[in-house]
């Protein structure tokens, strides 16, 4: 029986739009549960106030300053790095056996997943460098976790920048530097900040490579050797203990609405930068 | 005058070696991973032996038995289990992205997936626990925690994956191909399937075997939803431990050899990730040229 | 007639293309200079090395030397930065860089350390005069130079190698893209500029060289062919290829 191609060609059609639309119900759903089963516990003294009886009541503000904590500085240290070896990679060497080294590098250090981090981190940072479980040790850790998507992202922006205008600016008497700084970097600031944001939300959710270098004390941690948790590890916590499920919830929320913000915030700068250089 | 371009001169030089360091510091940092990964982990090989440990059945670390090959078999199988769902599903998402959705669509899917990718792998863990476990408990049996449900959750995690390098490989197919197919008098459907597909092939491939990558590597959500079973799952309702689970569930509390032997785990979880990673770039090097 | 720039024997190479073979050539000062020849003759290479923009290409050998007042400018002292304060170059393309017209103009003089506001309009202004520019864009300084039409961001590239107060400005086929009115206001302004700058002209436009050139020099497959006085190479050339180039026999 040879079926009419026009009729398969409809019925893919309407197979493929019914999964992309099956996929992105998936997104609406989780994040609808997280929001309505989330929201009721969410209030003032939920963000501002500290957990009480191992986080059965109370608030989660130590775990929100700790995250902050952890993605800033975490993003402070990796993008001079990631950013000045993507500039490296694209405006001082050619393409060799050596660029070909430190692509591999980068390369291998993507695709190490975030609990051999974890064990890393724990082994060298808390260990071995006797930081103990610290603010330190894993902000250490997640700078070289998301190094190599600064450096991806920075590298790609770097390359888009059309070549004449590094022509005209060396023509104008700029040095490379000089050129890189004015004309390069400013021009490939929407797609080096988009690389930014998407670590930013990498760290905020992070657990695996977090718990096993941060700890997961409930203080509020004041100094770089200090402990202290994540609204990620707190929320495995919570979830994994069955401490509470309206606070695990409510945790999920902020986690969760945390990382829409940095997506939204991403795209607008992004765009905001696009329309100032074009 | 000449002092000012002088100046100029040392700056550059300096600014190079600054970012020349800048850029050997991937190299450190990967050579201290392995260096000291490889220094907690080795010493157990050559202690209890490699059969032994890779092929032991065993995990009772704390009287000497280090066997993981139950946790291998079922990281591969929790893998298999995440591509069955994940791929069919994300080259579906990704060849409707490339062929059929409109801008307005595009602009609204694309957003929406990069949250997905974004979601932390504890609420999908989270959410396992809560949805799927009870769901799989009440019409397949099993306590839920098994090996189905992981692989529905995983499968669901690893779709940004999928999409996005699938989608590259097939938007970089040249629009030269389709209008010739559709100049032959090809529905649109007949020109995915015998041209567009074939030509993309290696870069979708690549894009299930970063997927199963990822899958294998995939820490919170499984230790959540796959239960803690010691032995090899022989259905799918039942519960196992991966190797990204071995280590997560014990290290906080391990000690001496113990210890030890999650660093072994881990330099195996290494060694096939790695092997997974050099498969995947190996098939996206031999990606059509644009 | 004083000499400004002399290419002795220069050779130039990019791996196996031999691009410029034993060019001689002494260029003027306060003149307009045409280079002429059709693709491929070495006119724009040559300008490649006045400015040292050959140093970003791989490959490179070259031969002889270049001269500019009787200085090498190829041999170790010299500092490509400081040269390309002297030697301007508007290319073929305007290529203006993201940003307001004022800024566009202020980034050379910036780069020499002139940071305050006085002195850089003084030259802003000073410069797009000069490029015949100024009425034109008076009132919109702070305005972004992406949004002037094609001759305006040619005229803007004129103004904003004129604000390094160069000696020497060469323009690689400067007009190629512009309407009539605009090629006639970089003429016009090129003919003003001579009597203070050392002006080199690379055009496939034998036309335009006729028009506003003091000298043509014509270039076939990497080898100067003729030099001459502008009026003597048009009414009398010497070589027959030179003559059949400008009857328009070959190009």
């Amino acid at each position: 029986m040879r079926v009419n191609p026009r009729i398969i060609n409809q019925a893919v059609r309407v197979g493929l739009s019914a999964q992309a639309l099956f996929t992105v119900s998936i997104l609406v759903v989780i994040v609808a549960i997280i929001c309505v089963k989330g929201f009721p516990y969410i209030d003032f003294a939920f963000i501002f106030s500290f957990p009480e009886d191992m986080g059965r009541h109370g608030g989660i503000f130590p775990s929100i300053v700790g995250t902050i904590q952890l993605a800033l500085l975490s993003i402070l240290l990796a993008t001079p790095l990631g950013v000045g070896t993507a500039i490296f990679l694209t405006e001082y060497t050619r393409e060799s056996a050596f660029t070909k080294l430190i692509r591999f590098g980068v390369e291998s250090l993507a695709g190490i997943p975030s609990i051999l981090y974890g064990l890393f981190g724990f082994i060298f940072f808390v260990i071995k460098l006797k930081m103990g479980w610290s603010l330190l040790a894993g902000v250490l850790t997640l700078t070289i976790m998301i190094l190599p998507t600064i450096i991806r992202t920075s590298e790609e922006a770097i390359r888009a920048v059309p070549r004449q205008l590094r022509i005209v600016s060396y023509s104008l008497s700029a040095s490379k530097w000089e050129t890189i700084k004015k004309v390069v970097l400013p021009a490939a600031m929407p797609g080096i900040l988009t690389g930014i944001m998407l670590s930013i939300g990498r760290a905020v959710g992070e657990t695996a490579a977090v718990i096993f270098t941060m700890g997961s004390s409930l203080r509020l941690p004041l100094s770089l050797m200090d402990s202290g948790r994540t609204m990620a590890v707190h929320f495995y916590i919570l979830a994994r203990e069955g401490i509470s499920m309206e606070k695990a919830y409510g945790t999920a929320l902020v986690l969760v609405l945390s990382i829409l913000l940095i997506n939204v915030v991403a795209y607008y700068l992004m765009n905001k930068a696009i329309a100032r250089y074009s | 005058m000449a002092s000012m371009t002088d100046r100029t001169m040392l700056k550059e030089r300096f600014v190079k070696w600054v970012l020349i360091t800048f850029a050997l510091s991937s190299l450190l940092f990967l050579f201290l991973i392995f260096v000291f990964i490889l220094a907690e982990g080795l010493p157990l090989f050559l202690k209890v032996g490699l059969k032994k440990i890779i092929f032991g059945f065993k995990w009772a670390p704390t009287k000497g038995y280090f066997g993981i090959f139950p946790m291998i078999v079922s990281s591969f199988l929790v893998t298999f289990g995440a591509l069955v769902i994940g791929a069919p599903l994300g080259l579906s998402c990704a060849i409707y992205l490339s062929e059929y959705s409109g801008k307005k669509t595009k602009m609204f899917l694309k957003p929406a997936l990069e949250l997905l990718a974004g979601i932390p792998s504890v609420v999908y863990g989270f959410l396992g626990v809560i949805y799927i476990v009870p769901l799989v408990r009440n019409y397949l049996g099993g306590s839920g925690f098994s090996l189905i449900s992981t692989s529905l959750i995983l499968g669901v995690m690893i779709l940004p994956t999928i999409i996005s390098i699938s989608f590259d490989a097939i938007t970089t197919v040249p629009k030269t191909y389709r209008e010739a197919s559709a100049a032959m008098g090809a529905t649109k459907w007949q020109t995915i399937y015998k041209v567009i597909l074939p030509s993309a092939k290696s870069g979708i491939l690549a894009s299930f075997i970063l997927g199963m990558g990822r899958a294998i590597g995939e820490t919170m959500a499984v230790i959540m939803i796959a239960g803690n079973a010691l032995k090899i799952p022989t259905s799918i309702l039942d519960p196992l431990r991966t190797l990204t689970g071995n280590i997560a569930l014990e290290l906080a509390y391990a000690t001496g050899d113990h210890r030890l032997g999650l660093f072994s785990t881990g330099i195996v979880l290494m060694v096939i990730i790695m092997a997974l990673n050099y498969l995947a770039n190996f098939g996206i090097k031999r990606k059509p040229a644009k | 007639m004083e000499t400004k720039i002399t290419a002795s024997n220069l050779n130039l190479s990019f791996g196996d293309t031999h691009v410029l073979k034993d060019v001689t050539i002494d260029v003027y000062k306060n003149t307009i200079t045409g280079f002429m020849g059709p693709s491929g003759s070495g006119k724009s290479s040559l300008i490649s090395i006045i400015n040292r923009m050959i140093d970003f290409e791989n490959n490179v050998r070259i031969e002889g030397d270049v001269l500019i007042d009787g200085k090498s400018i190829l041999d170790g002292s010299s500092n490509p930065i400081e040269l390309r304060r002297r030697v301007g170059t508007v290319f073929a393309v305007p290529i203006p860089l993201p940003r307001s017209i004022f800024e566009n103009i202020a980034y050379g003089p910036r780069l020499k350390g002139i940071s305050d506001r006085t002195s850089l309009h003084h030259i802003v202004e000073d410069s797009l005069k000069k490029a015949f520019l100024w009425d034109e864009v008076k009132d919109r300084l702070n305005t972004s130079a992406l949004k002037l039409s094609g001759g305006q961001q040619q005229r803007l590239c004129l103004a904003r190698t004129l604000a390094l107060k160069p000696e020497i400005i060469l323009l690689d086929e400067p007009c190629s893209g512009l309407d009539p009115i605009s090629t006639a206001k970089i003429e016009d302004a090129l003919s003003e500029l001579k009597s203070d700058y050392t002006i080199i002209l690379v055009s496939n436009n034998t036309k335009q060289i006729a028009r506003i050139s003091d000298f043509s020099a014509f270039f076939y497959l990497g080898t100067l062919i003729e030099y001459n006085t502008t009026d003597k190479v048009f009414t009398a050339p010497v070589e027959k290829r030179t003559e059949d180039y400008i009857q328009g026999k070959f190009g």
